[in-house]
C-alpha cells in the first residue's frame, strides 16, 4: 500500500515536472500562454496579483483626475479629461476581464481591494491640488505607466499581452495630452508657470517610485523574469523613464526637482538622486495623503450602487423567467 | 443679444449643465460599465453644447464658445431647471435623464428641419446620440421600476420629485414664437403629445405610476433658476474667473 502511494506520488511528481518543462519551453520559445493551458500555480497567482493590481490602479486612478473634471478650464480641456478618465475605466474593464480568465471573479478582486489585500499604484494616493496636476499626471504618471506597459506588451500571458497592446495606444495619447497641458502652462502667465513647476515638483519623485523597489529589494522579480511575465527589471524601467523625460522637461523650460540629476557619458544615462524609500513604503503601507480617502470613495460607490445592481439582476431574472 | 443667439443658448445651456451633472458621476457609478456609460452621455452632451456655443459665438462675433460657457453669470444661463437638479441616487439621475432624453429626441428631430442649416446639422448629429441615451435611460427605468421592491420605490419617488421640472420643456414665449415663425425654431408645445406617449408607455412597462401634471416650475427662459445653478457655475467657472488673463 505504502509503495502504491509512493509510486502515485512519484508519477504525479514526474507529470508535474513534465508539464512545467513544456510550459517553460513554450515561454522560452516566446509562445503565449493561454487561459486553458497548463501553468504553474505560482505563475497563475503572480499574474492575478499583478493584473488585478494594475486593474485597481486604473480604477482608483480615476479619482484624482475625476477631481478636476467639473473644474476643467475650457470646453476642450473638459472633453479631453472626461474622455481620458473614461479610457481608464475601460482599461480597468479589459484588465479585470484578463484576470477573470485566470479563474477569479471581478467581485472577488473587488473584495480583495476593499479588504486591503490587493494593492494599487501608490501614485494615486497623492492629492491633485491644481489644474497643472492634470498635466503632470498625464505626462509623468501615464508616461511612467507606458514605459512599463510597452514592455508588458510582450508579456507571456496572452490575454494580458493583448490587453496591454490596446491600452498602450490610448496611454500614449494620455501622455501627450498631459504634456500639452504642461507645455501650455509653462509658456503661459507667471501663475501658470508656477503651477506647472509646482506640479512637477510634487509628482516627480512619486512618479519614479512607480516602478517599485530597487531590484535588490524586489523579491518577486526572479520568477517573473524567468516566466517572462516581466520583461525588464524595476531599475531598468525607471532609468528608461528618467532618460526619456528629462529632455521633455527641458524643452518646456521646467526643472526636474533633483539636484543630483546629471548626464553620465559613460553609461549613456542620467545619474539621479537617492529615492526616499521611507516615503515609498509609508504610502504603500497605507500612510499616504489620500490612501483612506481613495479606498473609502471606492467602497462608498460600491455600497451605494448595490441596490442598483440587485435591481438589474432581479429584472434580468424576471425576463428569463418570462421567456 | 440677438434673438437667434438667445434661442441657441437655451439649447446649448441645457446640454452643458446636464453634461456637468453627469460628469459628477465619474468614479461613483454603481458599476464600472455604468460609470463608462454616464461619462459617455456626458461627453456627447458636452460635444453638443460645444457645437452650439461655437455657433453662438460666430453669430455674436466677439465671444468664443469658452467665453460663453465660463464667463456668463447665473442670470444669463437659460438651461431648463431640470438639468441643474442634483444627481441624487442613481434612480434620481435616471429619472431626470429619461425625461430629458425623451424630450430632446423629439425636439432635435423637429430642429433638424430648421431653415437654419447649422442648427439643422447639429440637430441631425445629435439625434443619433440621443437615440442611444434614450435607450440607455429607458432600459434603466424598466430595470429599476420592475427590479426589486426597493428599486421600484426609489425610482417612483425620483419621478414624483422631478416631475415639476418637466413643464418647462413645452413652454413657448415670444422668442420661441418668433423663431417658429421664421421656420428656425420648434413648436415645443406640440411635442407634448408625443412625449406623453413615450413616457407613459415606458412607465407602464416599468410598472410605475405617472405623476400628475400639477404645479410646474418655470423661469429658465428668463434666466431664473433654482439655487443649484449658481453652485454649478462657481465650480465650473472657477479657473477662468480666477485667472482671467490665462489661456488653457
Amino acid at each position: 500500500m505504502k509503495n502504491d502511494i509512493f509510486s502515485i506520488n512519484l508519477q504525479k511528481h514526474n507529470y508535474l515536472n513534465m508539464q512545467e518543462e513544456i510550459f517553460q519551453d513554450k515561454i522560452n520559445a516566446e509562445k503565449k500562454i493561454e487561459p486553458k493551458d497548463w501553468m504553474p500555480d505560482g505563475y497563475r497567482s503572480h499574474l492575478i496579483r499583478q493584473i488585478s493590481q494594475h486593474a485597481h490602479s486604473e480604477i482608483i486612478g480615476m479619482q484624482p483626475e475625476g477631481n478636476w473634471i467639473t473644474r476643467a478650464p475650457s470646453l476642450r480641456a473638459k472633453m479631453i479629461l472626461l474622455a481620458k478618465v473614461q479610457d481608464e475605466a475601460g482599461h480597468g474593464l479589459y484588465l479585470y476581464s484578463a484576470c477573470e480568465t485566470l479563474g477569479v471573479t471581478r467581485d472577488e478582486l473587488n473584495k480583495q481591494l476593499h479588504e486591503g489585500k490587493a494593492k494599487y499604484s501608490s501614485i494615486f494616493n497623492y492629492p491633485t491640488l491644481s489644474w497643472a496636476d492634470m498635466g503632470a499626471i498625464g505626462w509623468l504618471v501615464d508616461g511612467a505607466a507606458i514605459v512599463n506597459q510597452v514592455s508588458l506588451q510582450k508579456t507571456s500571458y496572452g490575454p494580458y499581452s493583448r490587453g496591454m497592446i490596446k491600452i498602450c495606444k490610448e496611454e500614449s495619447f494620455h501622455q501627450r495630452q498631459g504634456y500639452e497641458i504642461m507645455a501650455h502652462m509653462a509658456n503661459g502667465t507667471k501663475e501658470q508657470k508656477e503651477m506647472a513647476q509646482d506640479a512637477l515638483n510634487r509628482f516627480w519623485w512619486p512618479s519614479i517610485m512607480m516602478f517599485g523597489p530597487q531590484d535588490s529589494d524586489s523579491p518577486r522579480t526572479g520568477n517573473a523574469m524567468k516566466w517572462k511575465i516581466k520583461r525588464k527589471t524595476n531599475d531598468e524601467l525607471r532609468q528608461n523613464f528618467i532618460d526619456k523625460t528629462v529632455a521633455q522637461a527641458e524643452l518646456i523650460g521646467l526643472k526636474i526637482p533633483d539636484p543630483d540629476l546629471k548626464w553620465n557619458e559613460e553609461r549613456g544615462s542620467y545619474d539621479f538622486g537617492e529615492i526616499d524609500w521611507e516615503e515609498f513604503w509609508n504610502v504603500v503601507n497605507g500612510n499616504g495623503p489620500c490612501n483612506e480617502q481613495r479606498l473609502e470613495h471606492h467602497k462608498k460607490a460600491h455600497t451605494e450602487g448595490e441596490w442598483v445592481r440587485e435591481a438589474a439582476k432581479a429584472y434580468a431574472k424576471k425576463q428569463t423567467h418570462n421567456e | 443679444m440677438q434673438d437667434l443667439e438667445k434661442y441657441i443658448l437655451r439649447i446649448a445651456d441645457s446640454s452643458l449643465i446636464l453634461s456637468h451633472r453627469l460628469s459628477e458621476w465619474c468614479s461613483k457609478g454603481p458599476s464600472l460599465e455604468e460609470d463608462i456609460a454616464l461619462s459617455n452621455i456626458s461627453l456627447d452632451l458636452l460635444g453638443q453644447a460645444n457645437s452650439l456655443l461655437e455657433y453662438c459665438g460666430k453669430i455674436n462675433g466677439t465671444k468664443t464658445a469658452d467665453d460663453l460657457a465660463f464667463k456668463r453669470g447665473e442670470r444669463e444661463f437659460f438651461n431648463f431647471q431640470i438639468c441643474e437638479q442634483e444627481n441624487g441616487h442613481f434612480g434620481d439621475t435616471i429619472a431626470r435623464q429619461f425625461l430629458f432624453d425623451s424630450f430632446t429626441l423629439l425636439f432635435f428631430k423637429k430642429l433638424s428641419e430648421s431653415k437654419d442649416e447649422i442648427l439643422s446639422a447639429i440637430a441631425l448629429k445629435s439625434i443619433k446620440e440621443i437615440n442611444y441615451h434614450l435607450r440607455h435611460s429607458s432600459n434603466w427605468v424598466l430595470r429599476l421600476g420592475d427590479g426589486t421592491a426597493t428599486s421600484k420605490e426609489k425610482i417612483q419617488n425620483s419621478f414624483n420629485k422631478i416631475w415639476k421640472y418637466t413643464g418647462e420643456f413645452f413652454e413657448m414665449d415670444q422668442l420661441d414664437l418668433k423663431m417658429l415663425d421664421l421656420k428656425i425654431g420648434v413648436n415645443n408645445n406640440q411635442l407634448k403629445k408625443e412625449w406623453d406617449i413615450i413616457v407613459n408607455d415606458t412607465l407602464k412597462k416599468a410598472k410605475l405610476n405617472r405623476p400628475e401634471d400639477g404645479f410646474m416650475m418655470t423661469g429658465s427662459k428668463n434666466g431664473i433658476h433654482t439655487e443649484l445653478l449658481g453652485k454649478i457655475l462657481s465650480e465650473m467657472q472657477y479657473i477662468p474667473r480666477a485667472y482671467p488673463d490665462a489661456k488653457w
